[in-house]
């Protein structure tokens, strides 16, 4: 099997972009590639709640109605249920529907059409009918929103047959993956770590080049541990391999950025350097990516490790309110103990 | 305590329509569309349905096709509404639809496709915009708000010809949120899209006033904007009548309607129910004295349009159209076990190779076993 990574195309972008364009937030890159999707491919309608003139509850959709009416750019009446089946219907019928839920805590009422038409049209018609459908979502905590806003959900739909779960984590990666996401001939459930919307500025230019699917990237090379995270958890991820440098141990950080299908090579290829992994995530533990990841590769790579996989998550119990949600969420300490665990492991428990 | 003075706001009435009353006799004159012809091709496509019907009863019945949901005593309903509808409209339907399905081009080969297992049977040849059998409850009826959007859109866009599209569903479906969000949406987006609900009676075992205190079904449309009406659905010149005009209205621009079709399921839900557990053989009894087809056969006898020969000679074309439908169904090819992998999305993602291999190798072995077993 090919081993294709979405690193470097991610680094030429990046070196490209330094030189172009003044630098923009997430949320403003998700915003650039709607507005370059909408400009450049007339089959594209995007539509939610609040995402017309207010431009959504996290302006993702600013200023697109303006600029692209009110044919293109809907506000839909409260339903999510509505907004979920309607895409599948636009879809069979050769448009290309960007569907907002304004948070993934409301995704829920949804979850029976992506589950059981989204992903399945293309299947149960022999390929007569299929999906391409962006649902897109602002997901995670860490912004002290009211109760239902803070979920980390995505190990539910990573589970669903058809799907593609992604997750950016830069607004250079939000950029490219949201036009990729756009471009895929099937659904794709597009997940936006809101907690890092606004969290940093990167020059995004606005070429329309998408970046990989299905393809992990790695965002700093080491030789000692792998860390793995996606969406806003890669922050902390960085400044624990930042920290752990500082102390002489090289971290390689992998963000898999599409969880479904993932990529399990670009993690095996790092193993074979390190030898031990952490996988982190805000989602609960029991059940969540982490425990794929770590599966998959004790199912590849058993051998090449000296250490069991170490998952630094948040606690399998509900999103606590906002004034307990850092207790709940694995912060920078949390990582270092998990990479410390997995450093420190030694063969029948001997320090 | 004192009672307030209180004033009408608002107020409105269902209209009911039919034009055979049960036993089969005009009670109005008929609508233009009704020529002789139409009336003995809808008569033959509901005698057909109700064959296929009872062919894939007796299929399920010696093991030969999966659970089957047969559309005995709703013909009307279906073959009206497939009817009406252009070539190049969109039909959403739910699975107790064979008249319809027949007419919209779909073969009965693939129906049968469909109900013994083949996915193949959804991917119809001769209705390539139409969406396949929807299974749970009224979740076509949020894609047909889709559809109608893109069709409406794509008029907008390229100034071609609104086409329409139509949901159907059962009554039990209008109790679930998914049938008002999308009456909703098409209400407040005036959509080229016509809502058609088969009242049957029957919501597997749950009756109708059980489940619902809506005096009509069809009043649950007022709420969202649309109008609506009630037609005798044993009666098909009334939901032809009925369909047309809400297609005719869909089409200039007027939005959306919602026709209840009031009908009687005649058989159990699927094969797999067994309705003698919760409703009366009276009931029953009763129900096929107003059935669509004797209803029309005897309004087609009474106008010198049908006879016995002629029936004579429609039971021979229909048997003979059977029987090579099932020919057809049984000479196909079975699809490898690789297909459940094919059409999961448009390229296989790497990382499902392995498990492509694995089913592959697996088959590959099969085949060889079945091999050395057929040499000894």
């Amino acid at each position: 099997m090919e081993n294709r990574t979405g690193n470097e195309m991610g680094e030429r972008q990046e070196a490209t972009e330094l030189r172009d364009s003044a630098p923009i937030t997430l949320v403003g890159a998700v915003n650039q590639a709607l507005a370059h999707a909408l400009a450049n491919d007339p089959q594209v309608v995007v539509f939610g709640q609040d995402i017309g003139a207010n431009g959504g509850v996290f302006r993702a959709t600013d200023g697109l109605q303006k600029q692209f009416g009110t044919q293109r750019v809907l506000d839909t009446p409260l339903a999510e249920t509505m907004i979920a089946g309607i895409a599948v219907g636009m879809a069979t019928q050769g448009l290309r529907p960007v569907a907002e839920f304004q948070f993934m805590g409301f995704i829920y009422p949804g979850l029976d059409h992506i589950l059981s038409h989204a992903t399945r049209m293309r299947n149960r018609t022999r390929g007569r009918l299929s999906c391409p459908i962006v649902y897109r979502a602002p997901y995670g905590g860490g912004i002290h929103a009211p109760e239902h806003h803070s979920e980390s959900t995505e190990a539910l739909f990573t589970h669903i047959p058809g799907l593609r779960v992604v997750v950016p984590s830069s607004p250079a990666r939000a950029y490219g993956l949201l036009l990729a996401a756009i471009r895929d001939p099937d659904p794709v459930l597009f997940l936006e770590p809101k907690r890092i919307y606004r969290a940093a500025r990167q020059p995004v230019p606005d070429n329309g080049e998408a970046l990989p699917l299905d393809s992990a990237f790695v965002l700093r090379e080491g030789s000692d541990l792998t860390l793995i995270a996606w969406g806003a958890s890669v922050k902390e991820t960085l400044a624990a391999a930042a920290q752990l440098s500082a102390e002489g141990i090289e971290a390689e950080v992998i963000d898999p950025a599409t969880l479904k299908p993932l990529d399990i090579h670009t993690i095996i290829d790092s193993l074979e350097k390190t030898r031990r992994c952490v996988v982190v995530h805000e989602a609960a533990r029991f059940g969540g990516m982490g425990a794929e990841i770590a599966a998959q590769i004790q199912e590849y790579a058993f051998d090449l490790l000296d250490a069991p996989v170490q998952r630094v998550t948040g606690y399998d119990t509900v999103m606590p309110y906002y004034q307990l949600e850092n207790v709940y969420l694995p912060g920078v300490e949390r990582i270092l103990d998990g990479a410390r665990a997995a450093l420190d492991y030694r063969r029948g428990g001997a320090a | 305590m004192h009672k307030p003075r209180l004033q009408l706001q608002a107020s409105f009435d269902i209209a009911w329509l039919q034009y055979l009353d049960k036993q089969g006799r005009a009670t109005q004159p008929l609508p233009e569309f009704a020529s002789p012809d139409w009336l003995t091709h809808c008569y033959r496509q509901m005698q057909l349905a109700r064959l296929v019907d009872d062919r894939a009863v007796k299929l399920q019945r010696t093991g030969r096709l999966g659970t089957y949901p047969s559309s005995l005593g709703q013909e009307a309903i279906g073959v009206a509404t497939g009817n009406a509808l252009m070539a190049e409209d969109v039909y959403c339907p739910y699975y107790r639809e064979t008249g319809a399905f027949l007419e919209r081009g779909v073969r009965i080969e693939e129906i049968l496709a469909n109900w013994s297992g083949d996915e193949r049977g959804q991917n119809y040849q001769h209705a390539p915009r139409d969406l396949p059998i929807c299974i749970p409850i009224a979740t076509q009826m949020l894609h047909a708000a889709g559809v109608a959007f893109a069709l409406k859109y794509r008029h907008q866009q390229q100034g071609s010809p609104l086409q329409v599209a139509i949901a159907s569903a059962g009554e039990g479906a209008t109790s679930k949120g998914d049938f008002y969000e999308a009456m909703n949406l098409a209400g407040v987006w005036k959509l080229p899209l016509v809502f058609v609900v088969n009242n049957n009676q029957w919501a597997i075992s749950v009756p109708r006033v059980a489940q619902t205190g809506s005096q009509t079904i069809a009043q649950k449309a007022i709420a969202a904007g649309i109008p609506a009406l009630q037609v005798d659905g044993n009666d098909i010149l009334a939901v032809a009548w009925a369909v047309r005009d809400a297609l005719q209205r869909a089409r200039s621009g007027e939005g959306p309607a919602l026709i209840e079709a009031i009908s009687y399921r005649l058989c159990d839900h699927t094969t797999a129910d067994d309705a003698s557990r919760y409703r009366s053989a009276e009931e029953l009894e009763q129900a096929w004295q107003w059935e669509p087809l004797k209803r029309l056969d005897t309004y087609l006898r009474s106008e010198n349009l049908w006879s016995d020969g002629k029936q004579q000679d429609l039971d021979r074309e229909l048997a003979q159209v059977m029987e090579t439908a099932l020919n057809d169904w049984e000479s196909r090819t079975p699809e490898p076990a690789t297909a459940i992998f094919d059409h999961l999305y448009a390229q296989l993602p790497e990382s499902l190779y392995e498990q492509y291999d694995q089913l592959r190798d697996e088959q590959l072995r099969e085949k060889l076993w079945e091999k050395e077993g057929a040499v000894q």
